[in-house]
């Protein structure tokens, strides 16, 4: 169940709408951060507040890239595997990222801190191969960087952004 | 020469940091807007955009003075206009770049066009991964309401317009502008056709104006200095204006560089982006993002503007110039940029949706060593039928495989003849290097996966 201050702060910028249908997305990242993903209650809960059914909020839910279906790890890595990533040898980083992380694409460590997905361009191509982990940007990507940058977000406290 | 000329939109550019409203103000920022606020007529405002030559920076090119224009002149209230930052162009970063370098540029060339086309209302598409440039526009859009610049009764006059951030769920094909208008509708993006253009029925059925926000940047300076200046900004008499060029690639300064629209195309890859990389010779790049063609080194003197690339059979896109060397297989830089299109694809038509999966088995067929002769023509033939889709994205997806096609068929040759990738040995000292042999230090519960990836192909 969504927390009363959740779906109050909800309805009301909902109902400030012109049309409800207009806040599906952003209603979609705040459960999906509520719940770590957008689980199936989360979906029903939405299309209840967007007065929309189910289906149509699953046919948006599921065409999106940044909206997660199934449980992710706190923190998501987007390596980027568009054609200049590909060039500097992004496939390097997959495998790089795969071996460290005892995963494979789109699976999460077993402790539920990292799931590992792959994405088009990010817009970071000047600094390829690049990748984005809860929305931050890391670019020219060597092992002892990825090595550092791991690391880090072991030791701190997780703080995900919207996007996640 | 590259080096000296004027900046328009980067003029504020700073490593670090986005510009301040004050920092904006102080290089003549807002003025334009204090100018043409009750004093111009939209149409005045539309008539030296018109005037100024102003092309689309999205990828198509079309005049912003002729696309305003086509807002009914009466009625039909309120209308939208709807800054597009989805830039999910492959190679393309220039708009990332554009609205963290000056937000307040962006923002006074959008209220500009809203009082060109008396609109009342902004939504300002960005895409997730761009985050960073959502909440650093939220932040600066309140600035802006303060000092009265957005807002009702804008600066004192009967014209009131403001501006809302809409994050974008993250598919390419949301860039189009009819499946743009589905997204904020809360519906499935795909794109329109048919029926009133949108400048009569766009955003709710109501008149709805989409631009690129580097093209929206232009707008104030056109109205500070008038449309023969910006005109002269061009390095060609056809042109007008400057160009974010993004350089990416096998370059020594890959970057977003600012010059003449027109610039050779030697010029930015030799001048600003500082030569290829050691040890790399041009092969080819795509011009202006993954939708474009190959061009080859017969063409590296072209002019970068969107009628001398036209002349010669190719498209300037986005101004995204991807420089490929000689290393490069192109079948493979080919089934990269066709895997990507089959993904993002939204399905809707079945050229696209079926089309450029069976596009993309004949390139692995080749590049595998499997591909027979008869798969060149076949090739062609199926990026004929893009031609069919429903939108432009199907036929942008085939621009490279036509690249291939036209200028790199030995290659494709080679691989068949040889019944393997003719690049199948990464040179040593590539980056390669870097990364092989790697993978100590695994995290914590690490399983052993040495069979769940399969290795890069070239
Ligand atoms: C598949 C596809 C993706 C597009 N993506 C973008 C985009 O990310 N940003 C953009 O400004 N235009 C994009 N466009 C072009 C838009 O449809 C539209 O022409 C453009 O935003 C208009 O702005 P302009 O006239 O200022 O160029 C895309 C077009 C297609 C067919
Ligand atoms: S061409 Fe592709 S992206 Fe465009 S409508 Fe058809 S399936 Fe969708
Ligand atoms: S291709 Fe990787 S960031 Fe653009």
């Amino acid at each position: 169940m969504l927390p009363h201050e959740i779906r109050q702060k909800l309805t009301l910028e909902i109902a400030a709408c012109e049309h409800a249908r207009e806040k599906a997305i952003d209603v979609m990242y705040i459960l999906q951060r509520h719940y770590g993903y957008l689980s199936d209650e989360a979906v029903h809960e939405a299309a209840g507040l967007l007065s929309m059914t189910p289906l149509e909020l699953e046919e948006l839910a599921t065409f999106y890239d940044f909206i997660y279906r199934e449980p992710v790890g706190e923190y998501v890595i987007h390596v980027c595997d568009g054609v200049v990533c590909w060039m500097h040898h992004e496939q390097a980083v997959f495998e790089y990222l795969c071996r460290k992380l005892g995963v494979g694409l789109g699976e999460t460590t077993a402790d539920g801190l990292f799931t590992l997905l792959p994405t088009a361009c990010i817009g970071d191509c000047h600094q390829a191969p690049s990748m984005l982990i809860n929305g931050k940007f890391y670019g020219l990507l060597t092992p002892e960087k990825i090595d550092v940058i791991l690391e880090q977000l072991v030791c701190e406290s997780c703080n995900p952004v919207l996007t996640r | 020469m590259t080096d000296m000329s004027e900046l328009v939109l980067f003029k504020n550019r700073r490593p670090d940091k986005a510009a301040t409203f004050e920092e904006y103000r102080q290089s003549g920022g807002y003025e334009a807007l204090t100018a043409v606020v009750g004093k111009l007529s939209p149409k005045d405002v539309q008539q030296q955009v018109l005037d100024a030559g102003l092309k689309g920076r999205g990828g198509a090119g079309f005049p912003a003075g002729r696309k305003w224009a086509g807002v009914p002149e009466t009625g039909h209230f309120p209308r939208y206009i709807l800054p597009n930052t989805d830039e999910m162009e492959p190679g393309t970063f220039k708009d990332r770049i554009l609205v963290n370098a000056d937000p307040h540029l962006v923002l006074e060339g959008i209220i500009l066009t809203a009082y060109a086309v008396s609109a009342e209302k902004g939504i300002f598409f960005i895409r997730p991964s761009y985050e960073h440039d959502a909440e650093l526009i939220e932040q600066e859009l309140e600035v802006a309401r303060q000092a009265n610049f957005l807002g009702k009764n804008i600066l004192g006059s009967t014209f009131s317009f403001d501006l809302v951030v809409h994050r974008s769920g993250g598919r390419y094909i949301c860039g189009e502008a009819s499946a743009q208008i589905n997204a904020i509708q809360g519906r499935r993006p795909n794109p329109r056709k048919g029926g009133p253009h949108m400048a009569e029925q766009g955003l709710w059925k109501k008149p709805t104006i989409v631009n690129n926000v580097e093209t929206l940047a232009c707008v104030p300076g056109i109205i500070r200095h008038g449309a023969a200046w910006f005109k002269g900004l061009s390095a060609t008499p056809t042109g007008a204006g400057t160009k974010l060029y993004c350089v990416s690639g096998m370059v020594q300064r890959p970057d977003c560089y600012e010059l003449p629209i027109g610039t050779r195309l030697s010029e930015i890859i030799d001048g600003s982006a500082g030569g290829l990389s050691p040890g790399s010779t041009f092969k080819a790049c795509l011009p202006g993002g993954a939708s474009t063609s190959f061009m080859p080194k017969q063409f590296i003197d072209v002019e970068m503007d969107f009628d001398p690339l036209k002349k010669i059979g190719h498209r300037l896109g986005t101004g995204a110039i991807m420089v490929f060397d000689q290393n490069t297989c192109l079948v493979a830089a080919t089934i990269n940029l066709i895997e990507y299109f089959a993904r993002e694809s939204c399905g809707w038509c079945t050229p696209c949706r079926e089309g450029l999966p069976f596009i993309l088995e004949l390139l692995r067929a080749i590049e595998c060593g499997e591909g027979k002769e008869e798969y060149i023509p076949l090739l062609r033939r199926m990026a004929g039928h893009m031609n069919h889709a429903y939108c432009a994205f199907a036929p942008g997806a085939v621009q490279p495989v036509y690249g291939l096609l036209n200028y790199f068929e030995e290659e494709i040759r080679e691989h068949i003849s040889q019944k393997k990738c003719p690049f199948g040995v990464v040179p040593q000292g590539s980056c390669q290097t870097v990364w092989a042999n790697r993978g100590n230090g695994l995290y914590p519960g690490a399983a052993n996966t040495k069979d769940k990836f399969a290795s890069c192909p070239i």
